[in-house]
Formats: structure tokens, sequence, C-alpha cells
């Protein structure tokens, strides 16, 4: 049986500066992990900006092409999906979910047309009821339904709902993997954890493998199986998600953890300035 | 649309201005088909009548009405600069997206041509131009000729919208929802673009008609056919100005200047109207 | 005076004529609060709730199409309204006694100039000092907040994020002005970093002994550094007390949902999330503005809109449920809309 995914030291290389000085760096540096096709699984890439974590997402969505190492879905080799009905099939299966929802629509445009062409593209539906169907259907998954979001440009919804939308677009074609990244960042505190819970039913109910692409621990810590620490690049630890973020072994993580805030600081007397002393924070 | 329509002229001083200026010199060109007289024929009235009742803008040397004149003078004229326009932006939109959007080698291939276009000095290439062709000169060869000429500057304003455009997310959602390379472009990044093809419409239609000018009032064309440039190259030749016969040269010029000016505040002012920001200001965001 | 600042019944819109479509965006509806001298008073809210306006308002930073149609800001340092003042005295005023740290600190450096420069820009004005001994003062400034001195010399893209935003706190703070205004100043940063700016926040603050109004929507933050905290819903305030008692006890329904969401690591009890969406602020609902939300909305609340009443323990809160509210009068409640709508209608003569 082959792996949903199989990452293999991967690594990914941007050059710097003009003519003269040329520098290069590593985005993503020998990054290895996989994904079983067996049970869906929620799986955490944690990291800070600059850990590489965006750039490794945009080479599981096939965007970017890794500098040396290797990516297969499904057993095969997804740098060799170059023709229109090659990649049309990979995205059918493999679906993305981006970070600020008001960027993911066009601003002109109106929020049902990609759910249409989703429909049109991945399922063949060709006719327009056919199409409103499946869109409906969606979005009723998601906890939306197309009245709400018929005719609607973005500015007319919150940010809660539009990242629901996208999600519910990326399930039209009844994917395999949905690699998500900062899913719910952008938005609202009151609404996030809607989206979170959705993210645990798409797992549990419809067998969707999720790549969850994030800084926050706690969110992390209460939807995903297994995760992946992340720092300049390199993987600094992974495991089930419960043991890495309980019980830490590398230093890396073990200050990730520490510098988490918690509501429950309020009761400090000095909030924060603890960790002023402490030598780990002076220098980055 | 008409709503539209409506609402600019009411609110917004350039487009009523610009829209009345243009629908003078529109009428002027549909009032060509009216002509009593045919327009390349001379001698049909007296020669070097001052404006009067009987003839609006008087008579010019050759014996021609020069209302009449300048009705089918404009009206020529006008279809000579939409005809360059609309050429070259079909060149300079195809140009422009498929470069900013494809990027690498796409990208420095046809900018490189582009580039070469805009260094090639226009005039002396259109003199030599008419200079080979000589008897063969006629407009539609000096249209595409001026349309093949045209359009690379606004083929990199384009490409940049594009380029601009290429790394928003809703690009990759729209890929990632199975739309094609054409649909994305013009479905999507079009209504971007859209500002610029407008405005640089008008422009090239104000710059064809200013080439266009040019060249006549030196000869260069076919100057037979009656349009702004060779009316005043008629008048040059027979020196209208020393001879005392100004209406000749004023209806032209007036008239060809009040159509620079209407054009470009229509540019303007849907400019304004049709840019992204201003519209989605209008809509709510 | 033991209050900072104090702000009544101020009511600033967003009004514009586009077209001839006109627009009122009610981005703060009759806000008042008071902030005490040396303390730090959060305001956590959701995006468009109005949080970004009120900022704008009272750091005098108002521009068309928004305009401040009413009420009154006072701050300790001036003997007069904030908007009675002329060019010149705001601009007196302006970073030697009221400065702010925004949220991106790109939105504060100048890109293409040193770091030295914008320092030059900034402060130089107001100190008053001859140029040597300006930079003596900035460089001990900066080692106070724990920066080398040669973050002068670099340009801003050559630092880090967080020590980016730490220039920027030292930039705002290099004045020891007496109120400072803080705009998500730690929300784009990374966790890590977050951490060590608001300490950074925090010691600067007691430090120079002055206030702050300190906005996220971020409630963790909240209880890392605010001392009180007023929780705003669609351009008003709805409820407003020790950030402690907010986060033990929330009275307000928002509140409580608002608290209740909060996710903490170790704890994987099912959240629920609150129905519906925040609402437009060009066409509020009628009345309480969460009413259409609310699991406690009674027939009072879709008719008439709750004042900030105050409670024993100190706390405010705008609610017919849940607060000690006496439901008022019909006519009392139209009588504010008229007036409301009288100005902009004035404004747009």
């Amino acid at each position: 049986m082959n792996d949903l995914l199989s990452v293999e030291h991967v690594t990914r290389i941007f050059a710097l500066g003009g003519l003269l000085g040329r520098g290069q760096f590593a985005a993503v540096d020998d990054v290895s992990f996989s994904l079983k096709s067996a049970h869906p699984e929620i799986f955490a890439i944690i990291g800070e900006s600059g850990s590489g974590k965006t750039t490794l997402a945009r080479m599981v969505l096939n965007t970017l092409a890794p500098s040396k190492g290797l990516i297969r879905f499904l057993g095969d080799d997804i740098s060799r999906f170059r023709g229109r009905r090659d990649r049309l099939q990979f995205m059918q299966k493999v679906q993305p979910i981006f970070q600020n929802p008001y960027e993911a629509f066009n601003p002109l445009k109106r929020v049902d047309r990609y759910l249409f062409a989703s429909a049109y593209y991945f399922m063949e539906r060709r006719s327009r009821d056919a199409r409103e169907a499946a869109a409906d259907e969606a979005l009723r998954k998601v906890g939306l339904s197309l009245a709400e979001v018929k005719g609607r440009f973005p500015h007319e919804l919150s940010g809660g709902q539009l990242q629901r939308a996208s999600i519910a677009r990326a399930l039209i074609s009844s994917p395999a993997l949905i690699v998500a990244d900062e899913p719910v960042s952008m938005v609202d505190a009151s609404l996030r954890m809607s989206i979170v819970n959705l993210f645990k039913t798409l797992r549990d109910e419809l067998k969707v493998s999720i790549i969850y692409i994030t800084h926050d621990l706690a969110t992390a810590y209460y939807i995903s199986d297994r995760v992946l620490i992340m720092q300049k690049g390199k993987v600094v630890e992974t495991g089930p998600a419960r043991q890495v973020l309980s019980d830490p072994q590398r230093p890396y993580t073990i200050l990730l953890r520490e510098s988490i805030l918690s509501p429950d600081d309020v009761d400090k007397a000095q909030p924060g300035v603890a960790a002023r002393k402490d030598k780990r924070f002076a220098n980055e | 649309m008409l709503r539209v329509f409506r609402d600019l002229f009411r609110y917004n001083r350039e487009f009523a201005i610009g829209t009345i200026l243009v629908l003078i010199v529109l009428s002027l060109a549909v009032a060509s088909f009216f002509s009593p007289y045919p327009p390349q024929d001379s001698y049909v009235v007296p020669p070097d009548v001052p404006p009067c009742w009987a003839y609006p803008l008087g008579t010019n040397s050759r014996g021609q009405d020069v209302f009449w004149q300048l009705t089918v003078a404009m009206r020529n004229s006008l279809l000579f600069g939409i005809a360059v326009a609309f050429l070259s932006r079909i060149i300079s939109l195809v140009i422009g997206l498929v470069s900013g959007y494809a990027g690498g080698v796409v990208d420095r291939v046809l900018m490189s041509i582009n580039d070469t276009f805009v260094v090639l000095p226009l005039f002396p290439i259109l003199t030599l131009f008419y200079f080979m062709m000589h008897d063969h000169m006629s407009w539609t060869l000096l249209a595409l000729a001026m349309a093949s000429l045209g359009w690379p500057y606004d083929a990199r304003l384009i490409r940049s919208v594009a380029l601009s455009l290429r790394n928003r997310e809703f690009t990759t959602q729209s890929v990632f929802s199975g739309m094609s390379t054409s649909q994305i472009l013009l479905g999507e990044h079009l209504p971007y673009a859209l500002p610029i093809v407008i405005s640089t419409t008008i422009n090239n239609i104000n710059w064809s008609i200013g080439l266009e000018v040019t060249l006549s009032v030196i000869g260069f064309t076919n100057i037979e056919t009656p349009t702004i440039g060779t009316m005043i190259y008629w008048a040059n030749q027979h020196t209208a100005m020393v001879a005392g016969i100004w209406w000749w040269v004023l209806a032209p010029v007036a008239t060809v200047i009040m159509a620079f000016i209407g054009l470009f505040l229509l540019s303007v002012s849907i400019n304004e109207f049709i840019d992204p920001r201003s519209r989605l200001a209008r809509m709510g965001a | 005076m033991d209050t900072a600042l104090t702000v009544r019944s101020l009511r600033a819109y967003y009004l514009t004529r586009y077209f001839g479509i006109t627009r009122e965006v009610r981005a703060v509806d009759d806000i008042t609060l008071s902030v005490m001298r040396k303390e730090i008073y959060g305001i956590a809210g959701e995006s468009s709730c109005g949080k970004s306006t009120f900022i704008k308002t009272i750091a005098a930073a108002v521009r068309p199409p928004l305009r401040v149609l009413g009420g009154s800001i006072k701050y300790s340092f001036l003997d007069r309204d904030l908007y009675d003042l002329n060019e010149k005295a705001l601009a007196d005023m302006r970073w030697k006694h009221l400065s702010c740290i925004l949220q991106g600190s790109m939105n504060v450096l100048n890109p293409v100039r040193r770091v030295r420069e914008s320092f030059k820009d900034f402060a130089f004005p107001h100190l008053g000092l001859a140029r040597r001994e300006f930079f003596d003062v900035v460089n001990q400034h900066l080692g106070r907040l724990h920066l080398s001195p040669s973050v002068l010399s670099a340009f801003p893209h050559e630092l880090s994020g967080g020590m980016r935003q730490r220039v920027a706190i030292a930039l705002a703070t290099v004045c020891r002005p007496e109120f400072i205004i803080a705009d998500e100043p730690t929300t784009a940063l990374d966790v890590v970093v977050q951490k060590d700016v608001l300490a950074l926040i925090l010691e600067t603050q007691r430090e120079i002994g002055s206030s702050m109004v300190f906005v996220t929507h971020d409630l963790t933050v909240h209880a890392n550094i605010s001392n009180r905290l007023g929780i705003m819903y669609a351009g008003r305030l709805v409820e407003e007390g020790p950030t402690g008692d907010i986060l033990h006890d929330p009275i307000h329904p928002y509140t409580r949902h608002l608290v209740a969401s909060l996710p903490r690591i170790g704890d994987l009890t099912p959240k629920k999330a609150l129905s519906g969406a925040p609402p437009s602020l060009a066409d509020p609902p009628s009345g309480c503005r969460f009413h259409p939300r609310c699991p406690l909305a009674m027939d009072i609340c879709r008719q008439a809109n709750p004042e900030l009443t105050p409670l024993a323990s100190g706390r405010r809160v705008a609610c017919y449920a849940v607060g000690p509210l006496v439901k008022p009068a019909a006519d009392s409640a139209a009588a504010p809309q008229a007036t409301q709508a009288d100005k902009s209608a004035a404004f747009l003569q």
C-alpha cells in the first residue's frame, strides 16, 4: 500500500543578490516525513516565520519544485505532472486553503465563481443545476449554504464565512489531502474555533488528511495527531502531538512551549517580565 | 449601464465635458454621410469665400466647402485612429498578459522583443516606409504599420499588472479550481488591467491621429483622401495663411484639438471609474 | 489629577459620497472611557469593531472620509480638548507627550533610510538638544532596551522582525511621553519574539511611568499586559473592568463567549463557536448591536441600546439581560438617533 504523501529529503535553495555577490540560502533543508493512506490524520507543521513551512507547503502542492529530493503522492513523483490533464488529476486529490480569506478570493468577482468552476472541472458537472447542487452540498458540509453565499462578493462576508467557503471549495473534488497554510491566523478569535472544529470533522467524517501549518501551538495541540517542528528550514522534532507538546525533548521545542502566552498568566504578579531575565530571549 | 453613464455624467465634471466634446466631434463625423458634394471633388463651389450663411465655414482655394470637407476629414481621421488603437491594443494585451503571467524564459524573450520595438524611432521608419511603398501606399497599410509600432509601452504596463496579480492568492485558488490559463487571464486578471487598457486605447487614438496629421501635413500619405492632416497639407500648398484664407486652417486645427481634449478627459474619468480601488470603494468594501 | 485621558461620548464615522452613493460607517459610536495615570488600558475586539478607528481619533490622526462628529477627548497634559488644538500645537505635542507603537514596524521606519534618520526625524525636534547630546541620549535609551547602538546605522530590512519592533518601541519612548498608544504591536510577530517584545513594552512603560492604551484582539496578550480591559463590539464598548476579573468572571454574553473560546495547551475540551458574524458598521442592527447573535436576547434588546452602566466592583457592562439596567422609556431611545442623522446630513449638504 503506497503512502498518501511521501516527502523524501527535500531541499529548496533560493538565490540572493544580483549580478555581483550572489548568495544562497536553504529555505527548506533536508526535510522528510510521510502520511499514510490507511487512516486520515491531521499533521501539524509548526514553525515561526522564516522556518520554511510555507515553502514546504508550496512544494507539496506542486507550485514550486524542490532543488533536491523527491515528493511522492500515492507513489508517483509529483514533479512529473506537467501536462494539464496530469495536473488536474493531482489537484483533484490535493487542495490548498490559504491564510488570508480576503486575499483568497478576487475582490472584484463573486465568491460562488470558484465553487462552480471546481464543480465544472473536477466533477464534470456541466449543467448549471448540477454545479449549484455540488456547491450547495459542499457548503453544507462546512455549515454554510448556497443561499448565503450565492451572488456575494468577498467583502460582503466575514472572514470566518469566507474561510469556510474556501474549505467548501476545496472539498468539492473530494480530495484525499488538504494543505492548510495558517488557516485561522487571520480569522477573528470568536470564529476561530468553529473552523478548527471543522477540520476535526473533515478528518473523522470525510476521511480527509490535513496538513495544518501554523505557528499557534494551542490550536495545534487541540486538533493534530502528529506534529513536525521546523526551524530555519530544518526539522527539529517530530512525533505524536500530545507527546511532543507536553514533553518536548529538543531545546527549540522547549523554547516554543515556554513562549506560549496563557490567559492564566493574568494572575502572575509581573507577567512577561520573568522572560526578560532569561538569556535565551536576548538574541535571535 | 445607462444608470452608470448618467451617474458619471452628473457627478464627474471631466466626464461631462469630455462627453460633450466627443459628441460634437462624432456628430461632425456622422454628418459627413450627408455631404452634398463628393468629398474628393474640387471646384464645386466658388473658391475663397469667407464664412457666411451659405457656407458656414467658408470655402477653400480648391473650391470646396470647408464645413463638409471637415466632416469627412474628421470621420476619416477618427476611423484611422480607432483602427490603429484597436489593433495595437490586441497585441499589447496578449503580450503583456502572457508575459506577466508566464514569467521565466517566455517573459524574457517577449520583453526583449518589446524593448527592441520601444527604441525604434517611429518617424524615420514611417518616412522610410512611405518612400518604399510610394504608389502602393494606402491607409490600411499605414494603419497596420503604426499598429505594429505602437504597442510596446502599453504591453509593459499591462505586464506589470499581470506580474502583481500572479502572486496573489486568488490566482492560486483559481488554478486549484481547475481554471485554464486563458480563463484566469481573461476572467480574473483582465478587470485589473482594464483601466490601463482603456486609458491607453484613448491615448493611442490621440497618438495615431497626431502621427497621421504629422505625416499628412508633410505629404507622406495619400493626399487625395480628405483627413485633418491632408486638409492642412492642402492649405499649406495654397499658402492659405499668407493669402488670408484663415478659416481653412482654423477649422481642422480647432476640431482636432477639440477631439484630443475630449478624448483625454474621457479617458481620465473612465479610468478613475473603472479603477479597482474606486470600484471596491463604491461597492462598499 | 489621576486620569491621563478622558474620552466622553466620542462619535466618529466614515462618511463617503461616491458617484451619488452615500455611506455612513459608524465605526466609533458613543464611547466613554478614562485611562488612569501609569495604567495600561487594553481594548479588545474583533476585526472591524472600530478599535483601529478609535486609535486614530485619540491620536488626532483623523482624515477624511473619517470625521469626528461629536464628543470630547482630553489628555492630562493638554489644557483643552484635543480637537481644539491648531496644527502647530498638535505637532509640538506629538511624540513628546503622545506617541504610538504600531502594528508593522515597517509602517514606522522609513525603508530607504537608516534607523538613525528615523530617530532624527521623529525625536530630534522635540528634545531640543545639540546633535551629539541627542545621540548620547538615544544610545543610553537603546541600552536600556537591550539594543546595541549599531542598530542605528542599519537599514530596517537588515534587522529581523523582532529587532525592528524593538527599535520602533525605542523610537516611541525616547522622548519619554506621558501617553503611548499601541495598536496590535505584537500581532505579526512570532511566538518567541512576541513574549519578549511584550516584556519590553511592559518594562519600558513602568520605567517611564507613562499611561498606555493597548489594542489587540488577542485576549491572552491582554492577560499578560493590560491592567484594565475594555471590550468593543461594533463600535461600542460592551464591558470594562480589571483584566483578571474579566477573564475569570466575564459578565456580558459576548465577553463570556470570547473567554470561553480561548484555547489553552493541555485543554482538549471541545470549544463552541458563536453563530453569525460581526455586523456591518454601515448598517448595524437596531438597539443592542449584539442581539442577533446573543443567546440571551430579549425584545427590549432589539429596540433600545443598553448604556454602559457601572457595577459595584468598578466594572461597567452594557446589557439588559445580565447587567443591572432598567428598561428605558421608548421616547428617550428615539432622541439620540435624530441628532446622529442630523449631524451626518449637515456634513453632506
